[in-house]
């Protein structure tokens, strides 16, 4: 395990270095999606016409999707809670609870997007699904990367390791949720 | 000073507050499904996105405890918000407009009609317009009096 | 807070540690800035290649050959691109930004070592991929570095289609490493400071490196999102920039943009910021208004974007959206000119010594005050309808770039060559390079705002074509521009032999060759792993604490007690 710097342990504004970085972080995802989603706007509302093509998005599958990603939250926030009170291995379970819920999310796109594709809403049958394809995939990617990192620091805490990585990866993980948060009513409610 | 920030006193679990939140967060998503059915624009808009609004806060105060934290996280999480809208704001008009004083989007506006005739593609059985590639150009930006 | 000294186990790093997988912010930024120096040398090249074709078309370029068409578009393409992002960032805010910061504000290392070197993995793949995109087949994308739609989305116009994507790919991969990077030059600064460094004692360009990053992160965003966009449009055939499919090529210009004016200010900063240091520290004086400048760097920052549609006034906005950044624009320029006034009055009454980093701070200061005195007519709406695309901008924003890039770059390396490796650079030959890259310098682009007038527009092949523009004097001028630019890069030569010379047979440099104040002259040259060994400093004033009345010594280091 590689040693941890002065530089990282200092805390000269109050707030731990890890958390300043992750915040910081949350503030260029913001920009990104951000840019992404304007850009949809924009263009979604200069094109009535789209209204023919999102009224064939799965508000069923876009509502299950809220529902497990609210739901990995709250398992988020309890590892949280669990690595408080310094209890690795809860945490550890309760952030494994919160990637299976990724995985979940991920199982219930990609049968979303089969069936979408298999009735010809493809991602260039028009520039409606052009940006649904890319918002919701960029958001699925961070999706991906997230439980990526969220079993490094599950592994870590099983072994009672860096427990203050658990509300890192938390906060990281409810910005996942609130992007989704609005793209759920973007894409499937306020078609 | 990386540690736990509660350690200064005993710390008891939150649990139950999370699943209430959990809870609340659950009943907000059903009403916001359930707005559309019935078919009131402006309430639809409001269920969608003032829910939307009212979840996120819901999620940013009690499960990140942004509120806990130093004012300054806050700001610049703020900074980068309205970053957003000053992008959104200033690019929408030039984008959303499909014809001003002087000009007309041509090619806008006829993507806009074509759209709008063909209707429902679930209907037609409409391919969905994959094929159109070559045979829009021509109308495109009328290469001749092209702006540059 | 209790003295810091590092607990930490610090462990001298094996042969592999230390080279192949180093986590030392040191090292790191010697990549980064070895790196950036490399591809200095690929963007000097293609400006030769251009400028060659340019004086003498049709000819036949030394090393080059003969230059179609398409080989002039890329070349000017990849020139500017490469320039701005494989150069100035990489050393302006990188190379200084890594080297510097864990030094002057007292610590360790950054604060996520591992993060530092992925990053910089992260940007040495995208440099791979930029220099591989010039050597596939169709030959590497020609469409500006704006890449605008729908030339850069469609093959069939641009006719470089693996080109284009792994332009666009090795762009995307760069802002991604940028943002790591940033992020841990932002939270490092923020919290790993030594005890007593507040923030109004933290050297100037650290300050600037950090909002520096800020403003990149802030701008970067959407630019990310539209060339993913653009990506699509190129490899997927999605319509996002094609009016006729619902999309919008002015929506590229605005992301574009809207990144791309913070860009300048994001590489300009930092450039300030050495220039900062190396004017206090050659007039032995303190930096004439700290706070003022700072807030000026913050101010112009977050004004900058407000300005971005000055590059779309004749793309067909609005006029009246036009007279808003046109106010805006020439606003801009008011914090950025009160900046170099106040360096100038921290020069004035200074006990100037005329070293070569020194030069090369009022080389900054005289060519970037011409750059930005240009920059107002393009600002203005206005007259920017005959100037723009024509050379006036170009020579406008080379006096702004060159002197940021480059002058700011030299500036930087001779004046903490010594720290960096140990050893003197030779003065006499630094001297001779600033003077023959000034003279070259300005030989080249005080033509090219001449020939912008009479009406000369850009990212032409081939003047020939043009009658009005094929005249003997405005060839003349552009033969001349092009021997300038021969008299640059030739003079570079002695740059590169002092820099590797120097490096392995310069005199050994003491701790302080310049009698500074900042923390990094407290250690020795260079610095051992761990900067500061066991016992950390504590800071007892500011940074610029030269000539203080009632002091034998004209300066007082940060961490002296008394």
């Amino acid at each position: 395990m590689a040693f941890k710097p002065l530089a990282n342990t200092r805390s000269a504004t109050g707030v731990s270095t890890g958390k300043l970085a992750l915040y910081w972080l949350l503030c260029s995802e913001i920009v990104i999606f951000g840019g992404v989603l304007a850009g949809y706007l924009m263009h979604r509302l200069a094109h009535p016409e789209w209204a023919f093509q999102s009224m064939h998005t799965n508000t069923a599958a876009g509502a299950t999707n809220t529902f497990i990603l609210l739901t990995s939250s709250l398992f988020a926030v309890l590892a949280h809670d669990a690595a408080e009170m310094g209890d690795g291995k809860k945490a550890a379970k309760w952030l494994l609870g919160t990637v299976g819920g990724g995985v979940l999310f991920l199982c219930v796109k990609g049968l979303e997007w089969s069936n979408e594709i298999a009735h010809g809403y493809t991602i260039t049958s028009s520039t409606f699904w052009s940006f649904y394809y890319t918002a919701a995939g960029v958001h699925a990617s961070h999706v991906i990367g997230g439980c990526i990192v969220m079993l490094f620091v599950a592994k870590d805490c099983w072994q009672g390791r860096d427990l203050h990585r658990v509300e890192f990866i938390g906060l990281y993980w409810h910005f996942v949720d609130i992007v989704w948060i609005f793209l759920f009513p973007l894409l499937y409610i306020a078609k | 000073m990386a540690t736990a920030n509660t350690e200064s006193h005993e710390y008891h679990s939150h649990a139950s507050l999370y699943v209430k939140i959990w809870a609340v967060l659950l009943v907000l998503l059903v009403i916001s499904v359930l707005g559309p059915m019935l078919e009131i624009p402006a309430l639809t808009l409001i269920t969608a996105f003032g829910i939307a609004i009212v979840k996120a806060s819901l999620v940013v105060k009690f499960f990140m405890h942004l509120d806990l934290e130093p004012k300054f996280i806050w700001y610049i999480l703020t900074v980068s918000l309205s970053f957003m809208a000053l992008f959104f704001f200033a690019v929408a008009p030039d984008v959303m407009n499909h014809e001003g004083t002087n000009w007309d989007n041509v090619a806008a506006k006829a993507a806009v009609e074509r759209g709008m005739e063909a209707g429902d593609p679930a209907q037609h059985h409409a391919e969905g317009g994959a094929e159109h590639g070559g045979g829009a150009h021509d109308e495109a930006a009328g290469g001749e009096e092209g702006g540059h | 807070m209790s003295a810091d000294h590092a607990d930490h186990a610090h462990h001298e790093p094996t042969f592999i540690e230390k080279y192949v997988f180093p986590t030392d912010h040191k090292f790191i930024a010697t990549q980064y800035l070895v790196t950036g120096l490399c591809m200095a040398l690929i963007g000097g090249f293609f400006s030769f290649a251009f400028r060659m074709q340019l004086a003498w078309p049709g000819s036949d370029i030394p090393v080059f050959g003969h230059m179609s068409p398409a080989e002039y578009n890329a070349a000017i393409t990849n020139h500017g691109t490469i320039m701005i992002f494989w150069v100035a960032m990489p050393v302006l805010i990188a190379a200084f930004g890594n080297f510097l910061i864990p030094l002057m504000i007292g610590a360790d290392d950054m604060a996520f070592p591992r993060l530092n070197r992925l990053s910089y993995q992260v940007f040495l793949i995208s440099a791979i991929v930029i220099v591989a995109s010039l050597f596939v087949p169709g030959g590497g994308f020609g469409g500006a570095w704006t890449a605008y739609p729908p030339l850069s989305a469609e093959a069939v116009y641009n006719l470089t289609p693996l080109g284009s994507s792994m332009w666009l790919t090795a762009v995307a991969l760069e802002f991604v490493a940028f943002l790591i990077g940033g992020i841990n030059f932002i939270v490092t600064a923020m919290n790993a400071r030594a005890p007593g460094m507040k923030w109004d004692y933290v050297p100037m360009v650290v300050w600037m490196i950090c909002i520096a990053s800020i403003l990149f992160m802030g701008s970067v965003g959407p630019l990310v999102a539209g060339a993913v966009m653009l990506l699509f449009d190129q490899t997927l055939n999605t319509g996002f920039y094609d009016p006729t499919r619902g999309g919008d090529p002015i929506l590229w210009q605005h992301l574009f943009w809207f990144f791309g004016h913070p860009e300048v200010y994001v590489v300009l900063l930092p450039a300030t910021g050495i220039v900062a240091e190396i004017i206090t520290t050659f007039s032995r004086k303190k930096l004439f208004g700290y706070q003022l400048i700072l807030f000026t760097a913050i101010g112009t920052g977050v004004l900058s974007f407000f300005v971005w549609a000055h590059h779309q006034f004749v793309a067909g906005i609005d006029p009246r959206m036009a007279n808003i950044f046109t106010i805006t624009t020439v606003l801009i320029s008011i914090p950025i000119a009160e900046m170099l006034f106040l360096f100038i009055a921290t020069l004035y009454k200074g006990s100037i010594e005329f070293t070569t980093p020194m030069l090369w701070a009022l080389g900054f200061i005289f060519c970037f005050l011409i750059g930005g005195v240009t920059g107002i007519p393009l600002g203005a709406s206005g007259s920017d309808i005959y100037l723009h695309d024509s050379y006036f901008v170009i020579a406008h924003f080379h006096y702004t770039f060159f002197p940021i890039a480059f002058i700011g770059s030299f500036a930087g390396i001779t004046y903490w060559f010594p720290k960096w490796f140990g050893r003197m650079m030779n003065a006499t030959v630094g001297k001779l390079h600033f003077w023959l890259t000034f003279i070259g310098f300005n030989g080249i682009f005080m033509p090219l705002f001449v020939v912008g007038l009479a009406g000369q527009h850009r990212r032409i092949y081939n003047y020939e074509h043009f009658p009005d523009l094929s005249t003997p004097d405005l060839q003349m001028l552009r033969i001349m521009a092009t021997c300038s630019l021969l008299l640059l890069l030739a003079s570079q030569t002695l740059f590169i032999w002092n820099f590797f010379y120097s490096m392995w047979f310069g005199k050994k440099a003491p701790a302080n060759p310049w009698n500074a104040n900042t923390l990094e002259w407290t250690v020795q040259s260079p610095p051992p792993h761990g900067n500061f060994g066991p016992d950390f400093p504590t800071v007892y004033r500011g940074p610029y604490e030269y000539s203080a009345p009632g002091r034998d010594s004209d300066f007082w280091p940060q961490s002296e007690p008394s």
